[in-house]
């Protein structure tokens, strides 16, 4: 019997640049990308979940995600989201989703003002979501981050909430390469079918690029995306 | 009517940005205690209401032009500076 692969929405901005990686790692891990323009106003039918790759959307102008979350097709992910839809934003795509108030935080300029482009060691601090299925608790993760604007900031009071929901599913371990409080990588929203995370997890998915590690994060999505696959009568 | 908006970091907010321009400036012998950088966003409004464009402007600036998290703005109306 072959495994159905499930179809991931991949969206696709003005100045998006790692949508391809993307669609090829998932192409890899037996899912079906489907490019999304983000001039459109309703999601294909057939996606059982949608990423948000990594880029430069309308060139980081005023802050980075902050003229994307306008786009038609993040109206679409709005409500595909509040359904219970399984989003996940990488990089740029995890600024958009904080700019548009589906995660929580903001991503800011790195506290060494540098680009970073390297590998990182990751904690994965949550094995329960549709995100980290295939890891194990407090596993170690090696994958690179490549961006200027990635130290993840929240207010004390807002840190406290999210850590109380156990919404922190990411952390940066043995170093805080940008900044970020409480050495956040990677966050959930409340009901855990959103999340975003800086490092780029479909850089990480053939050994012969260094790590394998990103799979096990687009692999999980994969798993549940494919649960979800929708019926056609 | 022509109006701007100041957007400036929140107090106690790292601004690496600043934090690199007062160490520039220090260098250059200026006596500078801090440094913040914020932006400028000149906006021209199809309308001389004033309290409707101020209204316009703050909407727009909690909407667009600040993150509320992080920044901070100010709307100065044009015959007001």
């Amino acid at each position: 019997m072959t495994v159905p692969r499930p179809e991931i929405g991949v969206l696709v901005f003005p100045g998006s640049n790692d949508e391809r990686d993307m669609a090829w790692a998932l192409s890899a891990l037996d899912a079906e990308p489907v490019f999304i323009w983000h001039g459109e106003h309703e999601l294909p039918a057939g996606v059982s979940a949608v990423v948000l790759p990594g880029g430069f959307s309308y060139g980081d102008y005023l802050r980075p995600g902050a003229i994307a979350r306008f786009a038609p097709a993040m109206d679409a992910v709005g409500r595909f989201a509040a359904e219970g839809g399984l989003v996940l934003g990488v990089c740029n795509g995890f600024q958009i989703l904080c700019e548009a108030g589906l995660l929580p935080g903001v991503l800011r300029l790195n506290e060494s003002l540098q680009f970073i482009c390297r590998d990182v060691t990751l904690r994965v601090e949550r094995t329960d979501l549709p995100f980290t299925s295939r890891c194990e608790p407090e596993q170690r993760l090696v994958i690179p981050i490549k961006n200027s604007l990635g130290s993840w900031y929240a207010d004390d009071e807002l840190y406290a909430k999210l850590e109380e929901r156990r919404q922190i599913v990411l952390r940066y371990h043995g170093e805080n390469p940008s900044g970020a409080v409480m050495n956040v990588a990677g966050v959930t929203n409340a009901s855990g079918n959103v999340m975003g995370m800086m490092p780029h997890p479909e850089h990480a998915v053939d050994p012969l690029l260094g790590s394998p590690d990103g799979a096990l994060i687009l692999a999980s999505l994969v798993d549940e995306a494919r649960r979800r696959i929708p019926v056609t009568v | 009517m022509k109006a701007t908006v100041l957007v400036r970091p929140k107090p106690g907010i790292l601004d690496p940005q600043g934090e690199a321009v007062k160490g520039s400036l220090k260098k250059s012998g200026f006596d500078v205690v801090d440094v913040r950088i914020g932006r400028v966003v000149d906006v021209e409004l199809d309308t001389d209401d004033h309290s409707k464009a101020r209204a316009e402007l703050e909407q727009m600036s909690n909407q667009l032009l600040a993150n509320p998290l992080i920044e901070s703005f100010e709307i100065e109306l044009g015959d007001e500076q």
